[in-house]
This record gives structure tokens, sequence and C-alpha cells, in this order.
């Protein structure tokens, strides 16, 4: 897909400047012991992060989201596809002080609390250090108030006493919090944000989506990835969603929320619970497991989709501009619609 | 009764020390769906550690009992646990990455369990691990996987996955689907009430998802700074909230339909356990307090029809203000 065809058609704002763009984001990996087999964890990615954008990236278990998160802070290699972040490649990030100061500029807040800090740290000693590196223009003072401001503004209440524990005295939401907090000291630009507040009862957690909205007030941007869909349409601009390794559907929120396209969106919306609904749960769509081990060509959700038909099998269905505006990649949903051919080179082999 | 839970009280020691349960009782029969909801930091992992034995230092027991099959577990040592263990019943942890071993592969923990409780027969540990894989949702291929080569809702499936090797008598889950979309939350949720269903095992599920709980379990524990604030039929109290905390923890819910209006939730913080309010712990967050009465004395825990809740909105007759 040509380059102008994807950020004209992805739905973002287009009074806002792109601060990350992603090209064709791949990564693959060996699983299976001996007789090793390709995992396609992430495939031929294409997205678009402006300034000051909350962007919720939603979908499967193992569709790839936290991987994309890895890839954009660098800590995994991708097998193919760029990454650019404020016009520059980062693949060409090679001097120790550029990384950090990379890193420092799009923090990664972790999935897994509980392995991503260090045990035998404080938490005071976290925050100092990340502060002495990410910030060092401040004085001691001023480091020590910052760090005590970021764990109060998550809901660490008193910050001072929060400094002194270690992780092992923290239960899972508060660890959990201590990531944001750490990320949100530095002044970065954009947060990649892996499942903040999955740990985090409903009131915090709204204290934490709140926080969000007030750092994209201050021009921060945010990759949220989350399974709380009702959350993602709290604070998230766009909605992104992912389906093994593909992504499947962008848009405006309420766009998305209110005019599914892909199949595999409808699913996932009709299965949001409505906690004071009675309503009987209906028999489970079990589904396969996602096929994302040596995939083939095809689209990934031919085996659970209920509007298969045979060309889904033989074509990967690309992102193309759906009725509604905002784009999907199906084959059957998205349509022959004119604004495609408008929109995608012929030469794209997408199917008609 | 197959669980009862006798005013436990647990401590982390220290200089001040943390009071993270504090004389929590309750009592669960064969087949029954407890859930237990309440604030970050409130007590929750701590209870269910608890209750399974796997507490260690600084924390202790300071006093009650958890009896189990007709005995107090508290009094077990090691030894006389590890049997039960998988068997008679299972934990999994809020955290898969810290439960699983990061140097093994799936199957090689499956196997370990499975060798330490007598099962010798490859073939038979094969087919099974790969039962309660598929019975997860996730793709067998991934017995070969150690656990940094899983998502992180992969690796949650795999620890049910794993209490679920035996069919033990009761499974205690601590935020088992946190990092579940909510198309396999729903389709795992429906498996273990299906597999409950033909066991017969009871299950202890600790969740911030106040629709899990609705959908899925009969009782309802609400928990605030280490107690047990109302304990009551899942239905009747989404339907009848009695204590104040209750209640806002149920209207501060977003929606997904709807205007999209600002969202406040109940407003302060989680109370420091090493520094707890007098009176009445919830307090100073509470809209409705009654001056005078409530920060000063702690309530009770009472019965009202088939409820426990603690607070003097319902005790207030009782007890006279002042
Ligand atoms: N280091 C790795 N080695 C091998 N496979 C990996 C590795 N990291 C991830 N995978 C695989 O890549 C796929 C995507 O994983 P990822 O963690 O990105 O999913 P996710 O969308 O974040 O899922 P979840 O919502 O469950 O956290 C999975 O099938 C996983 O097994
Ligand atoms: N080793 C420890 N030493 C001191 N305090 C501890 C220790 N472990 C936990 N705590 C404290 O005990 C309290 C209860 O922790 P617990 O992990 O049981 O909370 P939780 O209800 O499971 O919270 P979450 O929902 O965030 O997981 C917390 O306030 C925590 O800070
Ligand atoms: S491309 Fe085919 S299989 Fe895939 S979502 Fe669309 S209709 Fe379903
Ligand atoms: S006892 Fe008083 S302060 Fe506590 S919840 Fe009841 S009314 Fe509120
Ligand atoms: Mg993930
Ligand atoms: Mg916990």
């Amino acid at each position: 897909m040509s380059d102008d065809a994807h950020s004209s058609s992805q739905g973002g704002d287009g009074g806002k400047e792109t601060l990350l763009r992603v090209a064709g984001l791949t990564r693959h990996f060996r699983v299976g012991g001996v007789f090793g087999k390709t995992l396609h964890a992430v495939d031929d990615v294409d997205l678009d992060i402006g300034e000051a954008e909350i962007v919720a990236l939603v979908g499967e278990s193992g569709s790839g989201k936290s991987t994309v998160a890895r890839l954009l802070a660098r800590m995994y290699r991708p097998t193919k596809g760029a990454i650019w972040f404020a016009g520059r490649d980062i693949s060409r990030i090679s001097s120790r002080k550029d990384l950090l100061a990379y890193r420092g500029h799009v923090p990664m807040v972790f999935q897994d609390p509980f392995s991503s800090l260090n045990p035998v740290h404080t938490i005071g000693y976290v925050m100092r250090r990340g502060l002495r590196l990410h910030r060092p223009e401040l004085s001691r003072s001023a480091q020590e108030a910052a760090a005590v401001e970021a764990l109060e503004s998550v809901g660490l209440v008193p910050g001072g006493a929060s400094m002194s524990k270690f992780p092992h005295e923290l239960s899972g939401g508060q660890r959990q919090r201590v990531g944001f907090a750490q990320a949100i000291s530095w002044r970065p630009r954009l947060i990649l944000a892996d499942e903040p507040v999955s740990m985090l009862d409903v009131s915090l957690r709204i204290g934490v989506l709140n926080l969000m909205l007030g750092l994209r007030e201050k021009g921060i941007s945010l990759l949220y990835i989350t399974h709380d869909i009702a959350s993602a349409r709290y604070v998230a601009d766009r909605i992104v969603v992912m389906y093994a390794g593909h992504l499947v559907e962008i848009g405006p929120t309420e766009e998305v929320l209110h005019e599914p396209v892909h199949p595999y969106t409808r699913v996932l919306l009709s299965a949001v619970p409505d906690p004071r609904a009675t309503t009987e749960i209906a028999a489970a769509d079990i589904g396969e497991p996602p096929r994302v081990v040596e995939p083939g060509e095809g689209c990934r959700f031919r085996w659970r989709c209920p509007l298969v038909v045979d060309v889904c099998s033989k074509i990967t269905p690309r992102l193309a501009v759906t009725s509604s505006g905002h784009v999907a990649a199906c084959h059957v949903t998205t349509g022959a619609e004119p604004a495609i051919a408008d929109v995608a080179p012929a030469d794209d082999g997408h199917d008609t | 009764m197959l669980l009862e839970v006798d005013e436990l009280c647990i401590e982390y020691l220290g200089a001040a020390p943390i009071r993270a349960v504090d004389q929590v009782s309750f009592s669960l029969e064969e087949n029954a769906f407890l859930g237990i909801v309440g604030e970050s930091g409130c007590g929750k992992s701590t209870l269910l550690f608890g209750i399974a034995q796997l507490l260690s230092p600084p924390a202790v027991i300071r006093s009650g009992s958890v009896r189990f099959m007709h005995q107090d577990l508290a009094g077990l040592d090691e030894a006389r646990l590890r049997p039960m263990r998988w068997r008679n019943f299972s934990v999994v942890m809020q955290s898969a990455m810290s439960a699983l071993n990061p140097v093994k592969t799936v199957s090689a923990q499956y196997t370990d369990v499975m060798r330490a409780h007598g099962e010798r027969d490859r073939a038979a540990i094969r087919a099974r691990s790969q039962e309660v894989l598929r019975l997860v949702g996730i793709d067998p291929v991934h017995l070969h996987s150690y656990p940094h080569q899983l998502s992180g809702g992969m690796r949650q499936r795999v620890m049910i996955a794993m209490a679920l090797l035996f069919s033990p008598q009761l499974i205690l889950m601590d935020e088992p689907t946190s990092a579940l979309d909510v198309v396999a939350q729903r389709s795992l949720m429906v498996q273990i009430k299906e597999l409950q269903r033909q066991l017969g095992f009871a299950v202890i599920f600790v969740t911030h998802d106040m629709s899990l709980v609705a959908n899925f379990s009969d009782r309802l524990a609400v928990m605030y700074a280490g107690r047990f604030i109302e304990l009551g039929g899942t239905r009747a109290t989404f339907d009848r909230p009695l204590h104040p905390y209750t209640r806002g923890l149920l209207d501060a819910f977003p929606s997904i339909s709807g205007p999209r209006k600002p969202l406040i939730g109940i407003g302060g913080y989680p109370p420091d356990l090493a520094d707890l309010p007098t009176g009445c712990r919830f307090h100073p967050r509470c809209p409705v307090r009654i001056e005078g009465l409530c920060q000063l004395v702690e309530p009770e825990s009472h019965l009202l029809g088939d409820s426990e809740v603690r607070c003097h909105l319902y005790t207030e007759e009782q007890s006279g203000v002042g």
C-alpha cells in the first residue's frame, strides 16, 4: 500500500502532526522446539500516531499487541519494516546517548508488572535513577519532588512512603502503577502503555484514564494497549484492532464502536459485557486458537468468520476504505467500494 | 462444608506491621463460586495466599483458621500440604510470570506437576497436557514454548490449564483473565463453569471485572482495607448494594454505549494499611457517613437477610448514636 493511501485513510486527525510512523512492520519468531516453525507475531503493520493523540490498540490475546509495542520501544528488532519517530528512522539510532534519549522520549509500561521491576531496588531508587538519566537538568530536590508527584498522580499516596518500598511489598495493582508513574516522570513524548490498568479496580482505573487525558492536553501521545473497550472509548482518539498479527480495522473511536466493519471487530464488540445487564451468557464462541504458526496466504480469521467466502482462503485482505470512511481488512464487508479504487493503487493486488 | 475460613488475620511484620487481612470469615460449599472484588492493595492476594498456605516471610497468619476438607490447613506443615497441592486445591496466581518457571517449557512444567503426583505414563502426560491447553484455547504447539515466548494472556491461560491438570476440589484464581480479550475471557469462563458443573469443584475468583462477577459468581465478597465489608448473593448485591463502597463501585462503571461523560470514580485514595483511619475504614471517602459516629466507632458485621454488611447505616438503631 502506498504511503499516501495509508495516511489519508486511517482516519487520523488531519490537524495533528505525525509523531510516529510505522510501515510494513513485521516480526517473526522460531517456535516449536527441534522441528522449528515460524510464528508470525506481527505481519505488515502500517500505523501512524499523531502528536497529542491517544491510539488504543485492542484485539485478541496473542494477536501481537505487546510485540508491536516492544518493536516500537526497540526491544525487538523487526524482521521487516521501518519505524520513524519524529521523522527519524529509529533503526539508525546507534549511539548509547541517542538510544537513551529515545527511551526517554518513548518509554514503555510493561504488561506484567511482576517481572518488570527489579526486586533488589526500592521504588525510590528506580524512580531517582530514571530521572537522573532522563531529566539530568533537574536538581536532586527537584527530582525527588518529580518522583513523588508522579507516584501520587497514579494514586500511590503518600508518594514519599511508596518510595521506600521494595517491589515485593506492593500488590499487583500498586506495581502496575509504579511502571506508569515512572514513564510519566520522564516527560515523554509518546508512552507505550501495555495494559497499564488491567490490575486496577474501576475507581483507580478512572484516575489513571483521567491522567492520560491530562497528558494528552500537555501534548503527550499514547499507544494504549487494552482489553477494556469501555476505557478505550473513554480516552482514545482512534482505535486499532488487531487479529493474529494483522491490523484488521482502524478508525476514529466512536466510528469503529458504532459501525464496526470487520467481522472480528463485530464479534469483539458484541462480547463486551455490561456489568448491569442480566443477560444469560450465550454458548461460548470457543473458536480456534488463531493460526499464526506458518499461517500462509489468506485471511487469518476465516476459520471463525461467519461470512467467509472462497477468496478468503486464497488472498490476504489488505486494509481498504470502508463505506463508513475508516479502514478495515476484509474481502466481504469492505466490499468493492469505489473508494478502494480511488485510494489503493491499481497494482495493489487486493481482491475485487 | 468444603472450606471454612474463620476470623483469619494475616500480617506483614515490620517496623510498622501491616494487617492486610483482618478477621475474614466465610465458608464455601462444594460447587460454589465466590467472587471477591476490592481496591488495589486491599488484601485479596494475601487472603488467597493465606488460604493456600503460600505466604512467605514477613507474612504471618496471626490468628484464625482455614478448614479445608475437615483439617486446618494453617496447622499443616509443607510435607502434609504438598500432596494436596494441585490435586485437592490449586492456585492460579495473579502473576503468571512469577508462578511459571522461566527456564522450563510449558510441557516440562506440566510433566513435573503430574510426576510429583505419581503419574508416570508419558503418553498419558502428553495427552492430558494437550487436552488442558486446548481447553483454554491455546495451540498445543506451545507445549514446547518457554513462558517468555507466550503473550500475557497466553501465560495466564497456561496457568489456568495447569490448575485443571487434576480435578481439584477447590481452585483459587487471582485475576486469572485480566490479560484476556473479552471474547477469549467469556469463552474461558463458560468452559470453567461447564467443567465446574461436570466435576463439582468450588472456585474463589478475585477480579476487578464486575461483569465477570455478575455473570459467573453465585456469591460476592467486597473487600476494603483488609476486611470483608459486604458478603451476599451476587444478584442481590447488584440489585441492592448495601455498603456505600459497594454502591460507589457499581456506579463507577464506564459504558460503551450512551453519552461519553467524564468519570470520577469513588474519590479519594485507598487507605494506607499501616496507618488506618479511625472508626469505619471507609469514612474519609464515604458520602453518607454519620458524623460523630463513623469516625469513632468501627462497625461490626451484621446480618441483613442473606447478606452480611459492615456499616453503621444498618446498625444505627442497635448501637445508638453518641
Ligand atoms: N519472544 C518470543 N518468542 C517466540 N514467540 C513469541 C515471543 N514473543 C511473543 N511471541 C508470540 O507472538 C504472538 C504475539 O504475542 P504478543 O505478546 O505480542 O501478544 P499480545 O497481543 O500482546 O497478547 P496478550 O493480549 O495476550 O498480551 C504470540 O503467539 C506469542 O506466542
Ligand atoms: N511483603 C510485603 N510486605 C509489606 N507489605 C506488603 C507485602 N506484600 C503486600 N503488602 C501490602 O499488603 C497489602 C495487600 O496486598 P495484596 O497483594 O494482598 O493486595 P491486593 O488486594 O491483591 O491488590 P491488587 O488488586 O493490587 O493485586 C498492600 O497494601 C501491600 O502494600
Ligand atoms: S476476509 Fe473473509 S474470512 Fe476474513 S473477515 Fe472478511 S469475510 Fe471473514
Ligand atoms: S459505617 Fe459510616 S462511614 Fe462507614 S460506610 Fe457506613 S456510613 Fe459510611
Ligand atoms: Mg500482551
Ligand atoms: Mg493482588
